[in-house]
């Protein structure tokens, strides 16, 4: 302490004051860096308050003299600088905003089929609707269209549509949303019954070896009016794009997880427990949350995912 | 007389006395000027209260801490208006306490999910995230399908909330002053005497965890999550409305 106390003794003076003795405190001035950065920051924080708003006076507060024009209703408005202003102009007129306009002008005015021949547009669709879809469709339908699990949401990603492929329908799916209904039949259809339906569904499409008998049974409740089956998915069991019932002829299974059955039994006991139970599915209208425009480019996107009709 | 840091230092009363005004003006300008400035909640129309069912979701929420992961607050950024929704305003978290706007975000912000999925992918979602989200890392919450709901304390529940000023209605002057503001039917669902029945009535109406039979925890919170940042109708406003509230 004696010998640290001697090499800065001559040139840095202390309080002058000793604890203990020896216990000494020096007084050295700010560092000059320190003290001319705080006068900076005075500095600055006048410039703030005379550009932004800042202070509060009463019931109001002073505005700064920056200010920001933006459009509103077709009239330019000018206010005192503000987040919400400033996040207005930019959606409006920022470089990004503007970029994409450019786009998604040309895509508005452009018709389905004029998009789809057009590599330059479907660039840019493909881009943008990707994480249009990545934000408000994935959650259901999967990333790409393939749900993590069959049952509870369409697969996008399959040549399969429910509620029609063509570029309207999907427009309109995405737009209003779909209401997917099978009654339930566990009530009306007795043990028996179901299993004979069941049999004979799954014997439309080769999925079982199925007993000749139950499917034919089952035939007779699903043609007839016992079932009355074929109002929604029709004679040929081929479904309607207009109540959105299942074509049953074919490999795609959209509620009953039939391909990930191991055997038969299985396989029948999943397509039983939904003409047992029915269906209830809906998908939510989008056109109140998204534009017109971003519509347009989701439709063209899950056209093009499953091979669109 | 000169001016010297040490007349302060030295002298523990004066120092704690000018540290107090110090920190006292600060905050004084930041927090008194919140009490007067009456623009800063917009005017809107739609925003209500939520019904006894979302109110004891809402506690659910807050019960399993969603909060730590999820953000409720949309911010007026350009990335965060194309994913989101429109931006959150003063005026949606105005019957919030505590409100859920978070700082940080695990998870995706919740203050607009509402109606953007349907019941079944939020019962879904929720018991096992990742059979519907495989790359989601969010926990599975199983067991608010399994417990019912208790709702006995529920018109506690919004006497405490009525404490803090949200209107639940107690006198019948109280419930007139609701009907005024939010019309009959959303008024007899504030009104703290038949806060059961209500609560009841709208699991049944609504049965969003899919089993109609039971009023389950499930039930209550979907019912949250489906309200959420949907109480606004944006399409009748103008874009710069908003932005003379600041």
């Amino acid at each position: 302490m004696a010998d640290q106390q001697q090499t800065h003794g001559n040139a840095v003076q202390t309080t002058g004051h000793a604890w203990d003795g020896d216990l000494q405190e020096f007084n050295n001035p700010l560092p000059t860096w320190w003290l001319w950065t705080f006068y900076a920051t005075i500095v600055f924080a006048l410039v703030y308050w005379i550009l932004y708003p800042a202070w509060p006076i009463g019931n109001s507060f002073t505005k700064g003299i920056n200010t920001i024009t933006f459009e509103s209703n077709g009239e330019q408005v000018t206010t005192h600088w503000n987040t919400r202003s400033l996040f207005i102009k930019e959606m409006q007129s920022g470089e990004q905003a503007l970029k994409q306009q450019a786009y998604l002008q040309k895509v508005n005015d452009a018709s389905y089929e004029q998009i789809q021949n057009d590599p330059e547009m479907m660039g840019f669709v493909n881009a943008k609707a990707k994480s249009l879809f990545g934000d408000n469709c994935a959650a259901c339908h999967g990333i790409g269209g393939a749900p993590a699990m069959v049952g509870l949401f369409p697969n996008l990603s399959d040549d399969a549509w429910l509620w029609g492929g063509k570029v309207d329908q999907i427009e309109q799916t995405i737009a209003s949303g779909r209401h997917g209904f099978m009654p339930a039949f566990g009530a009306t259809f007795s043990d028996q019954q179901l299993d004979q339906v069941a049999n004979y569904v799954l014997s439309l499409s080769g999925a079982i070896a199925a007993d000749p008998a139950k499917v034919a049974a089952g035939q007779k409740i699903f043609q007839g009016e016992t079932g009355g089956c074929y109002y929604c998915h029709t004679k040929q069991a081929t479904g309607m794009a207009s109540v959105g019932s299942a074509n049953l002829t074919d490999a795609i299974w959209t509620v009953a997880d039939v391909p990930g059955a191991g055997s038969d039994e299985e396989k029948i006991a999943r397509v039983r427990s939904v003409i047992e139970k029915g269906v209830q599915r809906t998908m939510p209208a989008w056109k109140d949350r998204l534009s017109a425009a971003d519509i347009k480019l989701l439709t063209v996107y899950v056209h093009g995912l499953g091979g669109g009709q | 007389m000169k001016f010297t840091h040490e007349k302060i230092e030295i002298n523990v009363g004066l120092m704690m006395f000018l540290t107090m005004l110090a920190i006292g003006i600060g905050g004084l300008v930041e927090i008194v000027p919140l009490f007067y400035i009456k623009d800063t909640i917009e005017k809107v129309e739609g925003v209500r209260p939520y019904t006894p069912l979302e109110q004891r979701g809402r506690d659910i929420y807050t019960r399993e801490g969603c909060y730590l992961c999820h953000s409720q607050m949309i911010r007026p950024f350009r990335d965060e208006a194309m994913r989101y929704g429109h931006y959150s305003l003063a005026a949606e978290s105005q019957y919030d306490h505590p409100f859920q706007w978070g700082s940080k975000r695990t998870g995706p912000d919740l203050a607009r999910v509402g109606g953007k999925y349907n019941n079944q992918w939020h019962v879904q979602h929720l018991i096992a995230p990742r059979s519907v989200v495989p790359e989601s890392i969010m926990p599975n919450y199983p067991w608010l399908l399994k417990n019912d709901l208790d709702y006995s304390d529920m018109a506690d529940r919004m006497r405490a909330l009525k404490a803090v000023g949200v209107p639940y209605s107690e006198t019948e002057a109280e419930y007139q002053a609701n009907v005024e503001q939010f019309g009959q039917e959303a008024a007899d669902k504030f009104n703290i005497h038949t806060a059961e029945e209500t609560l009841l009535a709208e699991a049944q109406a609504n049965d969003f965890d899919g089993d109609p039979t039971r009023v389950t925890e499930m039930d209550a919170l979907v019912a949250y999550l489906q309200v959420l940042g949907t109480m606004v109708d944006f399409s009748k406003y103008d874009e710069g409305y908003f932005a003379e509230f600041r």
